[in-house]
């Protein structure tokens, strides 16, 4: 059962700029993954609870304490652009 | 036939919490450290790094669940909400959706002599973002030419409160932000401090001809920073959408910039065109399951809640509007409140020096002082056995801040104290009335007003010293 997909939208969402020909291999691509997850969702779930995940516990927490942060050196080290202190990024609005 | 347009109003609520550590990784909650010195591969979304849930915040959005009288959720999940903003390292939120930790509350919310149940639809886990700076154009966000980030607030916990849009004025809005940033404050879960952003308020605006059902197209508006600025942002919010249906124009469904400056909202133009978060449940979190024995325990460690304590005090036989004031009040002016009472001092008068003297002289002091319940009861006991009058106790309550001093030391010292001892107020008044005959004889003829002659020339003999009321009783007593 082939599934209608706006790929250029999905692209968009996902900041992903695709020429023509990359936007209808895509398509293709993700189309076969839609098809399967169709598939499944034919599969008659009457009476079971959705999960939310495999496993079966739950309730997985951590203690409230501190931990050792990053030296921030070495965290700003990693960014494209820096003043020392600050990430820089380019403006997030446009006027 | 004019229209008259009803505003449909719900807030949006982001709570800071206090935690030591944020929600899913072990780095030091601050406020106002050094910048991108409190992270680690978790709340800068490096990737492979692994969330794992803080069990206080998730017992501390129980408590603000319980304080809302909100159902706690059996069970609950974590989702990602996905959107792209420089402030969001991972390029998603870890959020709630549809299973969120408590649902379907209220909070009871007075303005003026009516309260009004404002329905809570939600309360969620999140996890905050970090925090940008936009530089150049004077640090304007739609003018800036780069922006810088610092990540200390990434990933500290976050509630999310959702009231339904069940208010219906600015001023209601304002009054129900209030009494909910002060329960948040009494719960102990947050510092709730709204110019430091860790509490943050967002509305939704919209309006409707009165008497009709159908929700018109709602705004949200944002960037109010105190609770005056909300108040004044609704206000403008609904002006301006009254203005626009009036002119045969429509409202647009948009999210508009409060700017304090202009009084006025303006539109956000964002580059993300659209939002589509594409929820989905968290794979990295396991699922949250509550406990009914669990819930109750911490149910049973709630503090008295403002509106439980308002209804104690007015048992006490304190005025509405006073216990309204004093449930609201800060703990130390309670603490001074409630001693003074266990000492014996009549809940009404002490609830009135507390809500009223109390709280404005304190408030007016450069250096933060207050009285004890032992100091505020000796106080009271001088007023009602009139060696004080209420003019003269104010003035020493202002002076006993001020120094420390107790109120009889005080009262002395200013030369307050008034004659209320009968005998001698008894020669004063004989003197009186033996050098005005004159007067006594048109007192006694029907010419009621000389006795406020009288009475000033008794306070005026005794230096003013005198407790005018017992003056007055003596001289009717003599005159009658
Ligand atoms: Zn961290």
């Amino acid at each position: 059962m082939p599934v209608d997909i706006d790929i250029a939208y999905v692209a968009r969402l996902a900041r992903l700029g695709l020429s023509a020909e990359e936007l209808a291999f895509y398509r293709d691509q993700l189309g076969v993954i839609l098809e399967h997850a169709a598939k499944v969702q034919e599969v008659d779930t009457e009476g079971f609870e959705a999960t939310a995940h495999p496993l079966g516990i739950v309730n997985q927490f951590r203690p409230d304490e501190i931990r050792p942060s990053l030296d921030r050196g070495e965290v700003l080290a990693a960014a494209p652009a820096t003043d020392g202190v600050y990430f820089v990024v380019p403006p997030a609005l446009e006027g | 036939m004019t229209t008259v347009w009803e505003p449909v109003i719900g807030i949006e609520v982001h709570v800071e919490l206090s935690t030591q550590s944020k929600m899913f990784c072990g780095c030091e909650v601050t406020f106002g450290g050094e910048a991108n010195t409190k992270v680690c591969p978790t709340c800068l979304g490096l990737p492979g790094a692994l969330p794992v849930a803080n069990s206080v915040a998730m017992d501390w959005i129980v408590r603000i669940g319980l304080a809302l009288q909100c159902q706690v959720s059996e069970r609950s999940v974590f989702h990602r909400k996905n959107y792209f903003y420089a402030d969001l390292p991972k390029n998603y939120q870890v959020s709630q959706f549809d299973l969120p930790v408590c649902r379907n509350g209220w909070l009871d919310v007075t303005v003026g002599d009516e309260t009004r149940r404002i329905g809570i639809e939600r309360a969620h886990m999140e996890e905050d973002t970090g925090k940008s700076l936009h530089q150049g154009n004077g640090g304007r966000i739609h003018t800036a030419t780069s922006t810088l980030l610092d990540f200390n607030r990434s990933g500290v916990p976050l509630v999310e409160i959702v009231s339904r849009p069940d208010l219906r004025s600015a001023t209601e809005a304002r009054a129900y932000a209030q009494d909910l940033r002060n329960l948040v404050a009494e719960l102990g879960v947050s510092d709730a401090r709204m110019e430091a952003g860790s509490i943050r308020f967002d509305a939704n605006v919209s309006v409707r001809p009165v008497g009709t059902e159908a929700l018109g197209t709602k705004v949200e508006i944002k960037n109010m920073n105190s609770f005056r600025s909300l108040e004044r942002a609704i206000a403008s919010e609904i002006d301006r959408q009254v203005a626009l249906l009036e002119g045969g124009q429509k409202v647009r469904q948009e999210t508009r910039h409060w700017d304090e400056g202009a009084g006025a909202t303006h539109s956000m133009r964002s580059k993300e065109e659209s939002s589509d978060y594409r929820y989905f449940a968290e794979p990295d979190l396991l699922p949250l399951v509550f406990a009914a024995d669990q819930v109750e325990a911490l149910r049973a460690g709630l503090p008295e809640l403002p509106a439980e304590r308002r209804s104690r005090l007015e048992g006490l036989g304190v005025a509405p509007h006073t216990a309204r004031a004093l449930a609201q009040a800060e703990p130390e002016l309670r603490r001074t409140f409630e001693e003074a009472v266990a000492l014996g001092a009549p809940p009404a008068a002490a609830a009135n020096w507390v809500a009223g003297e109390l709280t404005a002289a304190t408030r007016r002091l450069e250096t933060p002082a207050m009285v004890d319940g032992r100091s505020l009861f000796r106080l009271i006991e001088m007023t009602e056995d009139g060696r004080l009058s209420s003019s003269a106790a104010k003035e020493v309550l202002v002076e006993m801040l001020r120094s420390g001093d107790e109120a009889e030391a005080v009262a002395t010292r200013l030369d307050l104290i008034q004659i209320s001892d009968t005998s001698a107020l008894e020669a004063a008044v004989s003197e009186v009335l033996d050098s005005q005959l004159e007067a006594v004889e048109r007192y006694r003829s029907g010419e009621q007003k000389v006795l406020g002659f009288l009475v000033g020339l008794v306070m005026k003999s005794t230096g003013g010293k005198a407790d005018p009321k017992l003056v007055n009783q003596i001289l009717r007593q003599r005159l009658g």
